[in-house]
């Protein structure tokens, strides 16, 4: 067993033993917490197959994580105010239902990561970083202007969705949820990683023109990781809103989609626990240092200019050695 | 017979400089032609005229489809695999990963491969930036067989390797000539090497064919003339 899979498992472990001890040691504020770091971990698991795989530098992936927000605001306000979302040509109500809100926050996301990704994947580098970031703002601000939905205020949701068979309201039966989802989302990427498409994403992002002359085209092998990366970024999304029962155009914020790219740097690029990683510490360290300090990210800085300078592979780099790749 | 392979007049230029400036070139199914010449006049040009690595004019076709509406990685899938001058293999992946990245339907397998270079069936979980330039070379060959290709283009296959491993590399060929008859277009400068796969030879100077015949049909005079050996 190799040294990055015996840190993969330990921190698998710690995410379901730590709830666990909490949930008897009657600590509900630290499951929550777990959640909350389970949740970015999807977010950013998401990015890192664009990013860690495919070496595409979003900084629009908040875009995603804001429609699967608003896919559950939008759907949960029309059916806790009993008013129905659209009445022609076809009625369709809203829903407290998690699963239909999870498939329309995925189909949802899926379809802007595709739009966006056929326009800004013609570009590359920095011109890519920008259009990303383009298209973040736009969605911000349209947010922010979309009155029916609460514009700046946003929308509340009294109760949380529903599960079949589920009390999503009891902190620990929602945080296995979340739980669940993202190890399917791991399970996904580690597949992922090893198939013919993901090893042709990986090296599209070494020598597109190489790729080109074994029969591939490098911009639809990136259109389809960015659509991926955008699914899973919304759904996660969704279990972010549905935590909170809080939608805002915050969602959408450009800051945001920093935060997931610094996960994947803390954690490690293109290490499969990388957004994990980075989403755990930055839960844990926002928590613990934000209790002193209110300028937390301060020190949250320097351990991210720590871990560029002198640990490139981040976190997992520095305990299990370097990767082929990245490092 | 009916060519798989037709370039008739082909121009092209990278931007203000005309770098090709009438290449004639036909090779059949089976068949192996050497494309010779100086340094300069053209060779890795008409290569990735014909891959669409650059946009040229005039005729080229293969079996039957007109190239030029196509773009690169069409090419590839129509049955063109190329090897490219510089090997350039996926750096950051093993051995295996690289053959299994590049794989298309057909008689190429992993194992198939490796039975071609025994070499890479040694490694297949090694990264390829570790391996020799030999070996990387028997990789990019391996990448490009996986594509399993009906004419397979090798743009100076053995430039910078040692006697031994070219060798390796000329037998790989040979084999590949007398086993699969699959169709090869071969760049290289190695004429002893050459009059023992090729059938026939097109030379090439100044961006130009200027002479095509069988390969055993160059003279010492003709070689010196135009290929400077």
């Amino acid at each position: 067993m190799s040294r990055e899979t015996l840190v993969n498992l330990t921190m698998l472990a710690g995410l379901v033993l730590v709830p666990l001890w909490a949930l008897w040691a009657d600590e509900p504020f630290t499951i929550t917490l777990a959640t909350r770091a389970v949740i970015l971990a999807l977010a950013a698991a998401g990015l890192n197959i664009a990013l860690g795989i495919g070496g595409l530098v979003s900084l629009g992936h908040a875009v995603f994580f804001g429609i699967g927000g608003y896919a559950m605001g939008v759907l949960a306000y029309h059916a806790q105010t009993y008013t129905p979302l659209m009445e022609a040509p076809v009625l369709i109500e809203g829903t407290k239902s998690m699963p239909v809100i999870w498939l329309v926050a995925l189909v949802a996301s899926a379809l802007a990561a595709f739009v966006i990704g056929l326009l800004s994947l013609r570009t590359s580098g920095v011109y890519f970083i920008m259009i990303t970031l383009a298209f973040g703002q736009m969605l911000f601000f349209f947010t922010i202007s979309w009155a029916r939905y609460g514009g700046e205020d946003g929308i509340s949701i009294y109760l949380r969705n529903g599960f079949p068979g589920l009390n999503t309201l009891v902190p620990i039966q929602f945080y296995a949820l979340c739980l669940t989802l993202l190890v399917l989302t791991l399970a996904l990427t580690a597949a992922l990683m090893r198939s013919p498409f993901g090893l042709a994403l990986n090296a599209a992002r070494q020598v597109p023109e190489r790729v080109r002359a074994v029969g591939l085209d490098p911009f639809r092998l990136r259109l389809a990781a960015f659509t991926l990366s955008g699914a899973i970024t919304g759904l996660a999304g969704a279990l972010f809103a549905d935590l909170n029962r809080f939608v805002s155009p915050s969602m959408f914020s450009w800051q945001l989609s920093g935060e997931f790219i610094v996960f994947i740097i803390i954690g490690g690029t293109a290490r499969l626990f990388g957004p994990v990683v980075g989403a755990v510490l930055f839960v844990a360290l926002e928590h613990w240092l934000g209790g002193i300090s209110a300028y937390w990210h301060i020190w949250f800085g320097l351990l991210l200019l720590g871990i560029v300078l002198f640990g490139k592979g981040g976190v997992i780099g520095m305990i299990a050695g370097r990767a082929r790749t990245h490092d | 017979m009916t060519a798989l392979l037709e370039l008739r007049d082909l121009t092209a230029r990278y931007g203000a400089s005309q770098a090709l400036f009438g290449v004639r070139l036909e090779l059949s199914a089976g068949e192996v032609v050497a494309l010779m010449g100086r340094n300069g006049m053209g060779k890795s040009t008409t290569v990735k005229c014909i891959c669409r690595m650059l946009p040229a004019q005039g005729g080229l076709r293969f079996d039957g489809h007109d190239l030029h509406a196509l773009p690169s990685h069409r090419v590839a899938r129509l049955g063109i695999g190329l090897v490219p001058e510089g090997r350039r293999c996926f750096s950051d992946l093993s051995v295996s990963e690289n053959l299994s990245a590049a794989t298309r339907p057909g008689p190429w397998t992993e194992d198939s491969v490796g039975q071609l270079f025994p070499r890479l069936a040694e490694r297949r979980g090694q990264v390829a930036r570790s391996l020799s330039g030999g070996e990387q070379q028997m990789l990019a060959i391996g990448r490009a067989l996986m594509t399993n290709p009906r004419l397979l283009i090798l743009d100076e296959a053995t430039e910078g390797l040692a006697p031994l491993v070219r060798q390796e590399i000329w037998d790989a060929i040979a084999r590949l000539k007398r086993e699969t008859g699959l169709a090869i277009l071969i760049i290289d400068k190695s004429l002893k090497e050459l009059r023992q796969v090729a059938d026939r030879a097109v030379i090439l100077e100044r961006g130009r064919s200027v002479w095509t015949g069988p390969v055993e049909a160059i003279t010492p005079e003709l070689a010196q003339h135009h290929l400077g050996v």
